[in-house]
């Protein structure tokens, strides 16, 4: 196994309510609630489950465009959370961030030329030569043309945008990027280039990816280890193969048998959730999914299960498996 | 007529400006739904799905029209057929909501902030019954349970922005299929929702469906939701109909190049392979057609002759239609 290039311990991110006449808080909604995940060289960590289980803040968490409530970052062996704002801005040229929506993320006044320079000027001292052999190298790399450089992003379709956004990511040369949910915008045909562009600008550029997405298929098809969120815990995390083909916690198995088939001729095998996912101001008691979960037991209502190794690196959290 | 709605030659215009001809959205689509059907639309953005579904509820308004030429019959409850598209507005107003209703795309903006679910449960039944109060009472409550969501005495009084995603989108069905409609139009009924949610309400509406002898419309991008819910399936691309089948045979014998390359893209994604498979290109928008296949560009069977000429939508085999000159020089060859 190659090293650890990040490494997450115990992540908190909690948002205050405020409430009464001299916005007092009155409670937290617990975005993230103890996260840990480690993320190898050149892999690709995806966090998946449905809107509202915290995996954009945990993404965004990561790079300190949200500050943590409680646990350790650590990237490349620093613990990023104690750096201060100038040391974290330097840090930023290796962790790079693409967005999911590339009709808002990119800045309607400025050509793509402008957008692409942008992140040097800001991280680099580079004369305009060297600025030029960066920008026409990145936009090779992504598979924007010469003479689209002087256009502006309301020329372009939503996936070349998409192109456009990953190369402002890629251009500082970083070795870890949040991708967070870069295709969902997209449409089928084209979310399959963006998705190829990915996979081959990584090998390219030995990037590390974490890949946020609500698409289980997707999420299958790019990424080496997985883990599922659910009210913002990691509910199960291991390699992609072996939580697909053997997924172990029921909100897991329920996730992956709601995709909806690919063919209609093959036999319906649903586990059906009753209601909707609790608010995170106010999570239940116990495991988080104890109110949805086919198979709960008297002590899932009391207490929070623990990760467990079930071999190869494969956790669950769940009492099933004490 | 012995069919429930039969669109014959169905153009939209949009209109841009005195000087300019107007652009045409959508063009030459015949489509001929069957009662207690279920038929699905599928496409990506912008290929004029939703308008065409929206032409059949008579929703279009300035700048789109439904251009010259174009016929949509729809049978009726007393079984008199109604032409819809030079229907009068006060007729046209008697058929929303009780012979044909709709569901659409985001149950978050569909429903009124202002109102609870009951007043706009009972606005349509206001509309188009003589019940008296208490009676839309009990008929929105009953119909609450039908599309099962608990608590519905209390839900009633509740206003949208107390429920969730999945909860307004059940109400939503509960608005369209109060007065027991004859057609149902489904804008992408679950893209706003969640996988696990999404599941919940495709199983809802293959249950109800089948207890109020509907018919339904899917308009989906989404071709595991038509495997889910569909029997018929037309597959738009820039405007026009370039494949339509039932759905075994659009997913095992796709026949159009696009309709291919589309499933392609979609299942090799849980295939073993690294590199997925893509459709080079991007769509065509509209006014910018090409005189010859609006596919060409996009296509690896692409000829001299789909460049030149706009492909037929003919009959490959029974009840198989596709727009593709493959096909139909395979069919003269072989008469041939």
């Amino acid at each position: 196994m190659s090293e650890i290039l990040l490494d997450v311990k115990h992540l908190k991110t909690y948002f205050p309510i405020k409430g009464g006449v001299i916005r007092k808080t009155v409670g937290y909604v617990r975005a993230v609630e103890d996260v840990s995940l480690t993320i190898h060289e050149k892999e690709t960590f995806s966090l998946v489950g449905e809107s509202g289980c915290g995996k954009s803040t945990t993404g965004r968490t990561i790079l300190r465009l949200i500050e943590p409530t409680e646990g350790e970052i650590y990237f490349e062996g620093e613990n990023l959370c104690s750096l201060d704002a100038e040391a974290m801005r330097q840090k930023r040229r290796d962790m790079q961030l693409v967005f999911q929506d590339p009709y808002s993320s990119l800045n309607p006044r400025m050509t793509v030329r402008k957008l692409l320079e942008e992140p040097l000027i800001t991280h680099f001292k580079l004369s305009q030569d060297e600025l030029n052999e960066r920008v026409l190298w990145i936009s090779g790399a992504v598979g924007i043309s010469p003479e689209q450089l002087d256009r502006y992003p309301h020329q372009f379709s939503g996936g070349q945008r998409q192109r456009i956004a990953i190369a402002r990511a890629l251009i500082t040369r970083p070795r870890f990027v949040v991708a967070d949910e870069p295709v969902s915008a997209l449409d089928v045909s084209i979310q399959a280039q963006v998705l190829n562009l990915l996979m081959s600008l990584q090998e390219e550029l030995g990037l590390s990816y974490l890949f946020i997405s609500h698409d289980l298929n997707v999420v299958r098809h790019i990424s080496n280890r997985v883990g599922v969120m659910y009210l913002g815990r990691i509910v199960e995390t291991g390699d992609t193969e072996e939580v697909y083909t053997h997924p172990l916690h029921p909100y897991t198995q329920a996730l992956l048998s709601a995709i909806p088939r690919r063919d209609p001729s093959e036999p319906k095998t649903r586990i059906h959730l009753q209601g909707d996912v609790p608010s995170p101001a106010n999570p239940p008691s116990g495991c988080p999914f104890h109110n949805r979960c086919p198979q709960c037991m008297g002590i899932c209502k009391e207490t929070m299960p623990q990760a467990k190794d079930m071999g190869g690196g494969h956790l669950v959290s769940c009492h099933l498996f004490d | 007529m012995d069919h429930l709605l039969e669109m014959r030659n169905l153009s939209i215009d949009l209109y841009k400006g005195k000087k300019t001809p107007a652009v045409k959205l959508v063009e030459g689509i015949d489509l001929t739904l069957e009662k207690r059907q279920n038929f699905g639309v599928v496409g990506e953005s912008g290929c004029g799905k939703s308008i065409t579904c929206s032409s059949i509820m008579g929703l279009l308004s300035f700048p789109l029209s439904v251009g010259a030429g174009s016929s949509i019959r729809f049978q009726r409850e007393d079984g008199s057929v109604s032409e819809l598209t030079s229907l009068p507005k006060a007729e046209m107003r008697k058929i929303r909501g009780k012979e044909i209703s709709m569901i659409f795309q985001e149950p978050m903006t569909a429903l009124d902030p202002m109102y609870t679910i009951e007043e706009q449960i009972q606005e349509t039944l206001r509309f188009h019954t003589d019940m008296n109060r208490a009676q839309m009472h009990d008929a929105a409550l009953e119909m609450l349970n039908r599309v099962k969501i608990p608590r519905a005495a209390e839900i009633l009084k509740d206003y949208p922005h107390h429920l969730s995603g999945g909860m307004l989108q059940r109400v939503m069905i509960a608005i369209a299929l109060i007065n027991n409609p004859r057609l149902l139009i489904a804008d992408e009924p679950t893209t706003a929702l969640d996988v696990t949610i999404q599941a919940q309400i495709l199983d809802l509406m293959n249950d109800l469906r089948e207890s109020y002898d509907t018919s339904v419309i899917m308009i989906t991008h989404d071709l595991g939701v038509i495997a889910e819910t569909c029997e018929q399936v037309a597959v738009f691309y820039a405007g026009q109909v370039v494949e339509q089948t039932d759905v075994n045979t659009l997913f095992h014998a796709p026949a159009h190049p696009y309709t291919e390359g589309l499933l392609r893209s979609v299942t090799s994604l849980s295939g073993a392979q690294k590199e997925l498979y893509t459709i080079r290109g991007t769509v065509p928008t509209a006014g910018n057609f090409s005189s010859g296949c609006r596919f060409a560009d996009r296509c690896t069977h692409c000829t001299e002759q789909c460049r030149k000429s706009i492909p037929p939508l003919s009959e490959i085999e029974p009840g198989h239609l596709c727009r593709c000159f493959l096909h139909s020089k395979k069919e003269t060859e072989g008469q041939a």
